[in-house]
């Protein structure tokens, strides 16, 4: 086939890419090497629309031993003991084919967490659909969640914890994040950097096929109306390989052969290849006809471009071909030897006795396009007024209930339950809390993690709302007395080529770098998801934030259910009763326009860290953080996992009750201490100036307000857990 | 008291299996499927997991292993074999039990807390337990247990029914049946019943911190009998 410029473009590069391309050359390429540019070049692969402001995010802590620019972040807990861990989308592919697309997004990060020589512990993920009425929903919810169960189940990894949200704006573009956590020896990390001369190149896992070629190039491009043609791009995936193969790797990691390893994820054999030279500044040869491949006349266009899973690129030490090999046969996993490294710093492949490609590494990477994109500030929207004559007829109880069942509120049950979460034998909190919580096998530590996004702040003000979401992760790791280590984010956007959406893209990233850098809670990992859109409908920015935190006794672990009747029940940080952007204002007083909730990061941390030295301390009994639909919202979520029921006081605010129990402010806890703890818990928190009321005192079963208005805990439940199991068997 | 947990491709329940028999006071070895011969043993378990992906019917490939024909033997000379999830349903396929596993009735995989029944204690697995219901764990997918009329019947008459679905207060019916098991069968032993097999996952029910304590009463009470 000739290369141009139209069969260029034809493979997504722009005019002036193919151009930079014959001149970084000095020639025209030939069709592997245009498909292996195209590959290396598209946004998904060389962040070239993002690189620039991902620049700006705080990368570094105490306890970072590997910031981004790896397969996963790494951070320090402890006894020699690290957490590896990253978030990762799955979204073009699980629109197009749910099942699949999920299911290989699993897999997937467990590769990333595992190559580095992590045993994976935990799975999560962050999920988005669109409208519940929308007539696709329904089906790729389904499809998603038997995805994400079918391969974490097969693998034998926990689900933990997750996200599911329900917006119109992912009508034509689901969201499929999924986070994996990988423990790991401190001193047996395995890098990607390939270093030495001569070394030889070995191919381990499943055969290559002709699936998912272009997958990573379909990934950077908007929908349309032909969609269902991109489904031979999507990758099909086989957890039991997976196992066979994490099995595997763990156990040639547990000698000394291996001196780089890298999984072939996107843009496979390519990426692999062309990373593992330029992180070790050298050449790679490969002998494409060593490659094994599944099917018959492969050509090396499409071994280079196959998106095939369950595959890993290994560098080995001289001489330990032969033992290496042996792991591999006992788990019935290929091995072969298809190169080594070289010092001629180029990346060159052969097939039947030619030679097919011959690229310096350097124009892959370095010289990939890197660009400023346009973009516009957004402005903070001017603040609603309540108007008295809205409210006035509401029944709280009512729209409590309505609040209780919204999807995006109700209990997500139906779907954690078809997720083994407690494999490992090491779960101690369970899907539905603040976050997920394992222990760390045979020690006192336990790993708590929780994933999160506010797309809808985050479309209101995208700086603002970036903030935000760091803040929730931070409190679900503080609502389960886990101390925030790190995070990894996943940048779910439009397209960077419209200036509104690059700009919510720069905004989301500035108010993530604010929050992480001033909490102390820096990011390691992430991947950036641009083009979420089909024609010119973008989804609500939705960066998804993965936060990881370390307890470091597990008996002092905190769940959100209350426990003990006559128990006080505090909020602590101060409610201004904001209301725009509230689920309340969107969902009772249909009411879209306004500012998200105020960002005090001071108040965020000082909370923070002064209800941890409080569960610390053993005075907390119960805690659970204030999110969507408020303080009565969080309080009723507490009363139902408990079985418990409270009278509530209203303290005498300025603002109404609606404003006080329905307010989205930001920097909350609801939490109960016991009456004799009452004093030295206040005194607490006046000591540290954190802003608190006392809500309430819990009781047998009801939900009084005030002593007048009162609901039973069993309708709440049900309002609570009806919804996503009636819309699913309808 | 010396016990075997058996390591096939895609088992991974065998580490949790391998923790709990441990922690109880098992001297536990993990064996490879396709060793052929299996160590001197007082218990064999065949733990939860995937087995060759399950891509086949559960436990048909893995009942072929080269190791199931020793633990065949062993069973069938008296030996206490005990498969746990894929480890019941590869011991069905093996013939050492009877019937099949189907999918879950609301094909979905289903995982949760649920109570069981103990149906016959005159076995070596239950005998002295003091509770007659118990909470355990369950995490399948194909865990709807079928058998012909005649099967049942036979099952039935040789009592070879160990636990059955059922409520807090142990009121087996249809409404607390997970899977869509006839009779709201869970696990049955062999004619001796010296082989059991059950969907439950005992092994995850061993620590107040977990999903519960019940399979700690389960384990204790195993080493107890086997003394």
């Amino acid at each position: 086939m000739i290369v141009n410029e139209q069969v260029a473009i034809d493979h997504g590069l722009k005019k002036d890419e193919y151009a930079k391309i014959c001149e970084l050359l000095k020639r025209t390429p030939n069709i592997t090497e245009l498909g292996i540019f195209s590959a290396m070049w598209n946004e998904h692969c060389s962040y070239k629309s993002s690189r620039l402001h991902l620049k700006k995010l705080p990368t570094k802590g105490k306890q970072v031993i590997q910031g981004p620019g790896e397969n996963a972040g790494v951070v320090d807990i402890g006894d020699n003991d690290a957490i590896v861990f990253k978030i990762e989308s799955h979204n073009h592919p699980s629109f197009i084919e749910p099942y699949q697309g999920a299911a290989t997004g699993v897999g997937g990060i467990m590769r990333d967490v595992f190559t580095m020589g992590a045993r994976p512990i935990a799975n999560l993920n962050s999920i988005h659909f669109g409208s519940p009425q929308h007539k696709k929903t329904k089906n790729l919810l389904r499809g998603v969640v038997h995805g994400i169960g079918g391969y974490g189940n097969c693998m034998g990894v926990p689900t933990i914890a997750g996200q599911t949200n329900f917006d119109s704006s992912y009508n034509g573009n689901i969201l499929v994040n999924a986070m994996t956590l990988g423990l790991v020896k401190k001193d047996k990390i395995f890098y990607s950097k390939a270093a030495g001369l001569n070394k030889p190149v070995i191919y381990v896992g499943s055969k290559t096929g002709r699936d998912g070629i272009h997958g990573a190039s379909m990934a950077s491009a908007s929908f349309d109306e032909k969609i269902e043609e991109k489904k031979p791009t999507v990758q099909v995936g086989d957890p039991f390989t997976e196992k066979l193969l994490l099995e595997a790797c763990l156990e040639l990691m547990a000698g000394d052969s291996i001196i780089a390893i890298q999984d072939m994820g996107a843009a496979g054999l390519t990426s692999s290849s062309i990373e593992m030279a330029s992180k070790g500044n050298l050449g790679i040869e490969i002998n494409l006809n060593k490659v094994p491949c599944r099917e018959a006349k492969m050509t090396p266009y499409e071994i280079m471009l196959s998106e095939s899973q369950e595959r890993m690129l290994i560098v080995l030490e001289n001489g330990k071909e032969e033992q290496a090999k042996k792991i591999f046969d006992k788990w019935n996993l290929d091995f072969a030897v298809i190169g080594k490294t070289t010092k001629s710093k180029k990346i060159e492949l052969h097939f039947d006795g030619e030679q097919v490609a011959n690229i310096p590494v350097n124009t892959l990477v370095e010289n990939s396009p890197m660009y400023d994109r346009k973009w516009k500030k957004a402005k903070l929207p001017k603040k609603n007024k309540i108007k008295k004559d809205d409210i006035k007829n509401l029944k709280i109880i009512d729209v409590l209930k309505k609040i209780l069942s919204n999807p995006n509120v109700c209990s997500k049950e139906w779907i954690w339950q078809q997720y083994d979460h407690t494999v490992m034998g090491d779960t101690i909190q369970k899907p539905g809390g603040d976050s997920g919580v394992v222990r760390v096998h045979e020690t006192e530590k336990a790993v708590a993690a929780s994933v999160d996004s506010s797309a809808v702040y985050c479309w209101a003000h995208p700086l603002t709302g970036g903030k935000q979401v760091v803040c929730e992760s931070f409190r679900n790791l503080i609502s389960v007395g886990a101390k925030p280590i790190a995070i990894t984010n996943c940048l779910n956007f439009g397209s960077p080529e419209n200036e509104d959406n690059m700009g919510e893209f720069v905004e989301c990233v500035q108010g993530i770098g604010e929050a992480a850098e001033f909490l102390k809670f820096p990011v390691v990992s992430g991947n950036v998801s641009f083009y979420n859109q089909t024609k010119e409908e973008g989804i609500k920015p939705t960066p998804s934030i993965g936060g990881v935190g370390l307890i470091k006794n597990y008996k002092k672990m905190i769940t959100m259910d209350f426990k003990e009747i006559d128990n006080i029940v505090l909020v602590i940080g101060k409610t201004e009763g904001h209301i725009d952007q509230s689920l309340f204002a969107r969902n009772i007083l249909d009411e879209k326009n306004g500012p998200p909730p105020e960002v005090n990061l001071f108040n965020e941390k000082n909370n923070g860290e002064t209800l941890l030295k409080l569960i610390d301390s053993g005075y907390i009994k119960s805690a659970h953080d204030v999110s969507l639909g408020g303080i009565i919202t969080a309080v009723s979520k507490m009363c139902i996992k408990g079985n418990k029921g409270i009278d509530l006081k209203k303290p005498k605010y300025l603002i109404n009750e609606i404003e006080y129990f329905f307010a989205e402010d930001q920097g909350r806890y609801i939490v109960e201490i016991t009456k004799k703890d009452q004093k030295k818990v206040t005194d607490l928190l006046n000591k540290n100036a954190v802003h608190f009321n006392e809500l309430g005192t819990i009781n047998e079963d009801q939900l009084y307000i005030d002593d007048k208005t009162k609901v039973t805990i069993d309708e709440l439940k049900t309002s609570n857990t009806s919804w996503l199991t009636n819309y699913m068997s309808k | 008291m010396k016990s075997s947990v058996i390591t096939f491709p895609g088992s991974n329940c065998d580490r949790d299996m391998d923790v709990a028999l441990k922690k109880f006071g098992f001297k536990n070895k993990m064996v490879w499927h396709d060793d052929v011969e299996l160590p001197k043993s007082d218990l064999v378990v065949l733990p939860g997991g995937f087995s060759y992906g399950d891509y086949l019917r559960c436990g048909s490939m893995a009942s072929k292993s080269k190791i199931m024909q020793s633990v065949v033997n062993f069973a069938n000379s008296g030996g206490m074999v005990m498969g746990i999830c894929n480890g019941f349903q590869i011991l069905v396929e093996t013939g050492l039990l009877p019937g099949v596993l189907l999918r879950n009735k609301y094909l979905e995989f289903i995982c949760k807390n649920v109570f069981v029944k103990i149906n016959n204690k005159q076995n070596s697995y239950f005998k002295n337990i003091d509770n007659d219901i118990l909470e355990f764990h369950i995490a399948h997918n194909e865990g709807n247990y079928f058998c012909t009329n005649n099967q049942l019947k036979e099952i039935e008459d040789n009592e070879q029914v160990a636990i059955n679905y059922c409520d807090k207060e142990g009121k087996s019916e249809e409404q607390f049946n997970p899977n869509g098991s006839i009779k709201n069968i869970a696990g049955i032993f062999n004619k001796q019943k010296n082989v059991l097999g059950m969907m439950p996952h005992p092994e995850r029910m061993i620590d107040p911190y977990l999903s519960g304590e019940d399979g700690s009463l389960f384990f204790n009470n195993l080493i107890n009998n086997l003394k």
